[in-house]
């Protein structure tokens, strides 16, 4: 089941997706850019009426192929940037010569004219680089810039003591996203994601499990999120057997956490129980070892106490803790949403 | 906006009919914008070349609207597209 499904299957999916309502397919990874069929991916896509967003790092772009994919009819690029200086993005990326190559692809993205979405994920070592990420979003005329402060899932999570940024590294972001807002209104959209292990209240993990989007592995399987696999109990359907619609209505990964009847008491009781959902499922298992536990970031959990201190523990690291990389990064292709 | 202004939709951002919720909505990127019949009337005018001035006047006459009603409509709303880099405006 490792094996990629294949260029028809993903044009069929991507009309089982458009007649779903979806009206938005991001092409994400790992890295879409390792696809060869890329181009033929986007035109499927295209001819399904999808909007269509590349989300890449910009390895693998050269100036021939991102013409290709305009003719294609590419609707909109979004390149992810790791710090802001070539040491330090080379540093996270792993990958030397990084930060140049995608300043070069950045130039053929505007060449070409696609609209275009700085992606800035920051942490405890990048974190005061925001006014230089927003200065590089408007200098390669980025229309809009997300900031995201990581979230602790999967490679971040076995990182956390090198990237939990400080309690006071958050509340300083928060206050130069605002400053910006103002200054740079009608100029540049900034998107962002606060620390959320310093947060009282859970995120609105995927705008709540099954309502709002959904993620389909390389392989085909259809996940709720993106690190739902990281739940031992649910199980997955694939598109290589099964219609979009079927698995997204009766899909048990996908009515596991659907509504409330999943809910603690804390969460079933609590009147932001349609605003939040109770969190992320994802994280509530990585931090309790329960998925259906009220997500700890929550002032209501009864591990919330804990999850701080262990936030503070972690940020309170030097920066010479030393990082786990993936095994091959960028390895991974082609997840829709 | 003023009435000289010339607004139109940049690249990446289109009108798309949503058969499913059978709506328009304003595809945009990492975006979409449900629209209601009062913004699609608005948006349907902006074709790039004419004013703001001539499409709240055409929109007066098609809808029998008063004009400067229509103007504080369409200002409203497509200065808040504008905000979110949704709509280009060239004087």
């Amino acid at each position: 089941m490792d094996q990629e499904i294949d260029t028809n299957t993903w044009a069929r999916v991507f009309r089982e997706a458009a007649d779903l309502g979806v009206l938005q397919l991001h092409l994400s990874g790992g890295e879409p850019a390792t696809r060869r069929d890329l181009v033929e991916l986007v035109k499927a896509a295209r001819d399904a009426e999808l909007y269509t967003n590349l989300i890449t790092s910009g390895i693998g772009l050269t100036q021939k192929r991102l013409e290709s994919l305009d003719e294609a009819g590419l609707d909109h690029v979004q390149l992810s940037l790791q710090g802001t200086t070539p040491e330090l993005a080379d540093e996270i990326g792993g990958y030397s010569g990084g930060f140049q190559r995608k300043m070069q692809v950045a130039e053929w993205i505007g060449e070409v004219g696609f609209p275009l979405t700085l992606n800035v994920v920051l942490h405890r070592r990048n974190l005061h680089q925001i006014p230089c990420a927003l200065e590089i979003a408007q200098e390669i005329g980025a229309r809009r810039i997300e900031i995201a402060t990581v979230q602790f899932h999967g490679w971040a999570l076995a990182n956390r003591d090198a990237l939990m940024p400080t309690r006071e590294q958050a509340q300083e972001a928060i206050k130069i996203v605002n400053r910006a807002r103002k200054e740079l209104k009608g100029t540049l959209v900034i998107d962002f994601v606060p620390a959320d292990y310093h947060d009282q209240l859970p995120k609105r993990c995927m705008g709540g499990w099954g309502t709002t989007g959904l993620n389909i592995a390389p392989d085909g399987q259809v996940l709720p999120c993106h690190a739902a696999q990281t739940i031992p109990h649910l199980t997955f359907d694939t598109v290589r057997d099964k219609h979009l619609a079927e698995i997204w209505y009766d899909g048990p990964a996908f009515n596991a956490y659907r509504g409330d009847h999943w809910m603690p008491d804390t969460c079933k009781s609590c009147d932001r129980k349609e605003i939040d959902f109770g969190g992320c499922r994802c994280q509530a298992m990585a931090l309790t070892g329960d998925p259906n536990a009220t997500d700890p970031v929550c002032a209501k959990s009864p591990h919330h106490a804990a999850v701080k201190e262990q936030a503070l523990a972690h940020s309170a690291h030097g920066d010479d803790v030393p990082l786990t990389y993936r095994e091959a990064p960028g390895k991974r292709a082609d997840a829709a949403e | 906006m003023e009435l000289h202004d010339i607004p139109s939709l940049p690249r990446g951002v289109r009108l798309h009919f949503d058969k499913v919720r059978e709506n328009w909505v304003l595809l945009a990127p990492e975006r979409a914008v449900t629209l209601d019949p009062v913004g699609h009337a608005i948006l349907q005018e902006v074709d790039g070349t004419r004013s703001f001035g001539e499409i709240t006047a055409a929109l007066a006459d098609k809808y029998n609207a008063p004009e400067d009603q229509i103007r504080d409509d369409s200002a409203g709303f497509l200065g808040a597209l504008r905000t979110r880099r949704f709509l280009d405006v060239r004087p």
